[in-house]
C-alpha cells in the first residue's frame, strides 16, 4: 500500500497535510500522535472509508484487506454470540472461525454473548474477525484500546506472532510508543503531517517526536540540543520559527 | 360466518409477521422516529392519492419512499442533528396531508387512517398486503446477514465489501412498504408501536438476532388476536386495542424476566 501527499479537511480545518508513506508485505508500521493528530483519519482514508481532498491512495491489485475499528460500538439491543458475530464474514466456516479464535486465544468464548466480553477479549474478536478475511494487509486502530496494561502488552506480542505466521503487513495506529516499540517496524509520527518516522529506536530520540510527547520521553532523554523548524500552535496548525534554528530543551 | 373476521384476522397476522423482523431492525438501529415520520407522512400520500385518484396503497409506498430518499440527501450535508430535519420532515407532511385532504372534497374517514379500521379490509385490500408483506419479508429473509453486518458496524461491513447505502435504502423501502400495509390496520399513529413493542419484548428472552426477530413475530401475531378478540367481546377500537395487547405483552415479558 502506498499513500502520496495525503490531504484532508474538515470545514475549514486542515486535518491532514502531505502526508505520504509506504507499506510492505511483512512489514509492521505504527502512526502515533495525540490526540486529534488525524490518526484515525489517515488510516480512515487508507481504507477507502474517507476520501482525501488531495493525494492518492494506490494498493497491490486484489489486496486483502482486515480491519479493526477504533472500537465496536456495540447496541445492547442485539442479541449475537461470537460465533455468530464471526459467522457474519462472508466465506466463515465454523471451522475457520474456531481457527481464528485460536489464533487470538480466544477459544474459549465461541458461544459467549458479545455483550458479556471484556475490552481485552473484544479487541481479540475483532482481530479474529479480520483474520477471517485471511487479510495481506492489517490495518487496526488503537487495537488495545479498553485493554490493561499486562493485556496490551500480550496483544502487540500477538499481533507481531500473526505478522510472522501469515507474512502480512501490519498498519497500526497507538498512542504510545514505548509499548509498540518491540512490535514495529517503522513508527511514523503524526500530527496533522508527518513529524518524522523511521525504526522505533530513532523515532523515539527525535526532537519531533520529543515536542510532541515531551514528557515521558523527554526524562529519559535528558537535555538534549536540536533543531527545529516550527512547532504547533493550539490548533496542530505548523507555525514557522522565525529564526528557525534554536537550542532548545523540551522537557517541563 | 363473518368474513371481514377472517379478512381481518389475515392483514393482521400477515402485518405482525413481517414487524417482527423489520421492527428488530428499527430497534437495533434506533430508527423509531424514522419509523414515525414515514407514518406521518402516509396522510400525505393518501390526500395525494384521492386527488390524483390512484391506489392508495401505491401513492403511500411512492411518497413514503420519496421521503426516506429526501431523508438520506437532509442528512449528508450535517449542520441539522437527525431528529430535528426527522421532526420536520414528520410534521409538515402530516400538516401538508391534513391540509390537502381538505382540497379533495371527498368526505373520507380521517379517523380510520389515523387509527386503523380494521375490521372494514376489503379484498382487494388484503391482497395488496398479502403481497407487500410477502415481498417485505422476502427481502428481509435474503439479504439478512448482510442487513446485520452493517448494523453491527458499518465500517467493517463497507471494508468487507458491503454497499452499506443500498442496503440503507432497501430497509427503508421495506419499511415503506409496511407503512402503506398497516396504516389500515392500526393507523398511522400507531404504526411505529407494533415494530418496536414486540421486539422490545421479545429482546427479553432472545439469545440470537434470530429468535429475536421470531419472538417478535410471535408476540405481534398473540397482540393481534388478544386485540380483535377484546374489539369483538367488549367492542373496543380494534387497532388501539392491538396495540395495547402489545404493551399487555411486552410487560409480562419484563417481569418475567426479572422474576
Amino acid at each position: 500500500m502506498r499513500l502520496q501527499g495525503i490531504g484532508y479537511e474538515h470545514g475549514s480545518r486542515h486535518i491532514l497535510q502531505n502526508v505520504s508513506f509506504d507499506i510492505e508485505r511483512g512489514q509492521i508500521v505504527t502512526v502515533i500522535g495525540p490526540n486529534g493528530a488525524g490518526k484515525t483519519t489517515l488510516v480512515k482514508i487508507a481504507m477507502g472509508l474517507l476520501q482525501a481532498n488531495s493525494g492518492s491512495v494506490s494498493l497491490a491489485s486484489g489486496l486483502r484487506i482486515g480491519y479493526m475499528p477504533q472500537k465496536l460500538r456495540l447496541e445492547n439491543t442485539m442479541p449475537i454470540s461470537v460465533q455468530r458475530f464471526l459467522g457474519l464474514v462472508p466465506g466463515a466456516t465454523n471451522q475457520r472461525i474456531a481457527a481464528a479464535l485460536s489464533e487470538v486465544g480466544a477459544q474459549g468464548v465461541l458461544h459467549s454473548s458479545l455483550h458479556d466480553l471484556s475490552g481485552g477479549e473484544l479487541q481479540r474478536i475483532l482481530l479474529a474477525r479480520a483474520l477471517l478475511l485471511d487479510p495481506q494487509l492489517l490495518v487496526l486502530d488503537e487495537p488495545t484500546q479498553g485493554v490493561d496494561l499486562k493485556g496490551q502488552a500480550e496483544l502487540y506480542r500477538l499481533i507481531t506472532r500473526i505478522r510472522d505466521q501469515h507474512d502480512c503487513g501490519v498498519l497500526m495506529v497507538s498512542h504510545d510508543l514505548h509499548l509498540v516499540m518491540s512490535a514495529t517496524d517503522e513508527v511514523i509520527c503524526l500530527n496533522q503531517h508527518i513529524c518524522c518516522h523511521g525504526h522505533p529506536e530513532q523515532v523515539s530520540s527525535d526532537p519531533a517526536y520529543l515536542e510532541l510527547f515531551g514528557k515521558t520521553g523527554a526524562e529519559a532523554m535528558a537535555i538534549y540540543t536540536h533543531h527545529h523548524n516550527h512547532h504547533h500552535d493550539l490548533t496542530g496548525d505548523v507555525v514557522k520559527e522565525a529564526g528557525s534554528t534554536h537550542t532548545g530543551v523540551n522537557a517541563p | 360466518m363473518t368474513d371481514f373476521l377472517v379478512r381481518a384476522l389475515g392483514a393482521g397476522l400477515m402485518l405482525a409477521l413481517v414487524c417482527g423482523p423489520l421492527g428488530c431492525f428499527i430497534v437495533w438501529r434506533r430508527m423509531a422516529y424514522f419509523g414515525d415520520t414515514l407514518a406521518h407522512s402516509a396522510l400525505f400520500g393518501i390526500a395525494l392519492g384521492i386527488l390524483l385518484e390512484i391506489n392508495l396503497q401505491l401513492s403511500v409506498i411512492t411518497l413514503c419512499s420519496v421521503i426516506a430518499l429526501l431523508l438520506v440527501v437532509m442528512e449528508r450535508n450535517k449542520g441539522l442533528a437527525s431528529d430535528t430535519i426527522l421532526g420536520i420532515l414528520a410534521h409538515s407532511s402530516l400538516a401538508l396531508g391534513l391540509v390537502t385532504l381538505s382540497f379533495t372534497g371527498t368526505r373520507i374517514d380521517l379517523m380510520a387512517f389515523l387509527f386503523g379500521d380494521l375490521l372494514s379490509v376489503s379484498y382487494s385490500e388484503l391482497l395488496w398486503m398479502l403481497g407487500g408483506g410477502i415481498a417485505a419479508i422476502g427481502i428481509l429473509l435474503w439479504y439478512w446477514n448482510r442487513l446485520l453486518a452493517i448494523t453491527l458496524n458499518q465500517e467493517l461491513a463497507q471494508v468487507e465489501g458491503l454497499n452499506v447505502t443500498r442496503l440503507r435504502l432497501l430497509l427503508m423501502l421495506v419499511m415503506a412498504i409496511v407503512v402503506a400495509g398497516s396504516m389500515k390496520i392500526v393507523g398511522i399513529l400507531l404504526i411505529t408501536s407494533l415494530l418496536i413493542i414486540p421486539p422490545a419484548a421479545a429482546r427479553n428472552f432472545a439469545k440470537s438476532p434470530e429468535q429475536m426477530a421470531l419472538g417478535s413475530s410471535v408476540i405481534g401475531a398473540l397482540a393481534v388476536i388478544g386485540g380483535m378478540s377484546a374489539s369483538w367481546f367488549w367492542d373496543t377500537p380494534t387497532g388501539p386495542s392491538i396495540v395495547v395487547a402489545a404493551a399487555l405483552l411486552f410487560v409480562l415479558s419484563t417481569t418475567l424476566r426479572r422474576a
